[in-house]
């Protein structure tokens, strides 16, 4: 950081100007969610919009205070995240390992390019019924959909990264007689990690996507469950709360890979 | 030393079979500084990456001494998530001569030639010019016999590139290191070298070989009455 006496009046007036923007973006961010909610919450408190199929913030919060009060909260929430959280890391480490076997090989990428493809545009959902028949309805299976959903991406993001390092870098690593392994350790692997740090945040998304669709097949817990429960019996209180602990839980987790991203990235 | 004896080499492609180098002769004494020049697209790179073994020719001989090469290229392809300390020790690392004695050997020969307070800090803040030295510190710190340099001024700007061009030459000379350019820049050919090999267009093969013996420096030569006559010889050679 440079000493602010340093700074002209010119400066200083455009870093207060750039201040005020981002106080703004932040006003209006909020203002939006107040106002949202805020009518939501008024249209059912004068009947306008019937609370009995759209819920309400309130009875969002006391459905949330009970699930809390009855111990049911973190029990599903612990489950939901643990899956979310088992897929995620065995698609990114599985992925990350797959890609550096591709990239090792230009023979291999050649020959397994056209399966990928293909594995990536299929639907995972379609796999369901398999999915039950051979691994059941634990949580095993649940994970496992979690993982397929998104090991696809974490395969060819970060190949894409692998294979995009700069050309003039790998000539000047075989000049000096680098192996193909110092060459992965040195060069591709830091020089990919911005590309990585992509992907991790692409495949987050993805994880939740996986696990929630995997509780729609099969489970008996969690906050896919709670949300196919809620709608199966009309408990649209049940379905609203569920997804609005998703929203924060994903929103955590983004924020916390990109905190990561802030930091890994800086010296790039 | 480094010696090509009728040197041909092809490159191979869907399309066909490309000539690149055909009947190549030329010497590099030890310690001396030679350039290749010819016309673009004639096949110059290869002629380096013949010389350090990362192709081998169709046919002919390539000589060397029992010294390692050092490869400088265009772009300084410094890594960005390492300190210029650990840039330049890179190729210790890799010819896993990774000593605290290399070690200390590399520090010193950066400091000699002025980078002892850039050490620490990250490549992207340096200057083009800057940077161009950390790479070719980093060249010189395993210690190579012969220095191989491909164009590699060519993506400064004009004025540094004539900074950097001396900086490097008085490096070179002063470590007392063969060293192979190539360019397709004629004026940067006869500043810096002992010897000038004129190519032609592909397949390359030489048309002319220039001892350069007048003035010492670069700067000296380029204000010598000799360097337009020089000049416009190989230009002439080179049909432009």
């Amino acid at each position: 950081m440079k000493n602010k006496e340093h700074f002209s009046r010119e400066h200083i007036a455009y870093l207060k100007k750039q201040k005020k923007k981002k106080i703004l973006v932040t006003t209006l961010r909020w203002v939006i969610l107040a106002l949202v909610l805020g009518l939501w919450e008024l249209l059912t408190y004068y009947k306008a919009m019937d609370p009995f199929i759209t819920s309400s913030p309130s009875r969002v919060i006391s459905t949330i205070g009970s699930l809390y009060e009855s111990g049911e909260l973190f029990y599903h929430v612990g489950i939901t995240l643990a899956e979310t959280l088992a897929g995620f890391f065995i698609a990114v480490i599985a992925g990350y390992s797959i890609a550096i076997i591709l990239w090792s090989s230009e023979t291999v990428r050649a020959v397994l390019e056209p399966y990928i493809v293909v594995l990536n545009a299929l639907p995972k959902i379609a796999l369901g019924p398999l999915i039950i028949i051979w691994i059941g309805t634990g949580y095993t299976a649940i994970i496992f959909m979690t993982v397929i959903v998104s090991i696809i991406l974490c395969i060819m993001n970060t190949l894409a990264g692998f294979i995009a390092v700069d050309e003039t870098k790998l000539t000047l690593m075989k000049a000096m007689g680098a192996s193909r392994r110092a060459t992965l350790a040195k060069l591709v692997i830091p020089a990919s990690l911005p590309s990585l740090m992509n992907t991790l945040k692409v495949a987050v998304g993805l994880a939740w996507i996986g696990s929630i669709m995997g509780e729609y097949i099969v489970s008996r817990a969690g906050l896919g469950y709670l949300i196919v429960y809620g709608g199966q019996v009309m408990k649209l209180d049940l379905v609203m709360s569920a997804t609005f602990i998703l929203c924060v839980l994903a929103g955590c987790m983004y924020g916390i890979i990109a905190l990561i991203e802030k930091i890994v990235v800086k010296q790039f | 030393m480094l010696e090509f004896k009728q040197i041909s080499y092809s490159y191979h492609t869907k399309k066909g079979e490309t000539a690149a180098v055909s009947d190549l002769n030329f010497k590099v004494g030890k310690g001396q500084f030679v350039s290749v020049i010819g016309p673009s697209g004639c096949g110059k790179s290869t002629i380096l990456s013949l010389a350090a073994g990362l192709l081998s020719p169709s046919s002919g001989e390539i000589i060397t001494g029992s010294g390692e090469f050092g490869y400088m290229l265009q772009k300084d392809a410094l890594f960005e998530w390492r300190s210029v300390e650990q840039n330049i020790f890179l190729p210790l690392e890799i010819k896993r001569v990774n000593t605290a004695e290399m070690r200390a050997k590399a520090v010193a020969l950066a400091e000699k030639y002025g980078l002892k307070d850039f050490l620490k800090k990250s490549p992207s803040q340096l200057s083009g010019g800057m940077r161009q030295r950390v790479a070719l510190i980093r060249t010189l710190a395993a210690q190579p016999e012969i220095l191989l340099l491909d164009e590699p001024f060519s993506a400064l700007d004009y004025q540094t590139r004539l900074e950097v061009c001396d900086d490097v030459q008085s490096i070179i000379k002063s470590e007392k290191k063969t060293a192979l350019l190539v360019t397709h820049d004629i004026s940067e050919a006869i500043a810096l070298s002992d010897k000038v090999v004129v190519l032609s267009s592909r397949p390359a093969h030489v048309v002319a070989e220039h001892d350069i013996t007048f003035a010492d420096t670069p700067k000296g030569r380029r204000n010598d009455s000799h360097f337009a006559a020089m000049f416009e010889i190989l230009r002439k050679e080179l049909g432009i």
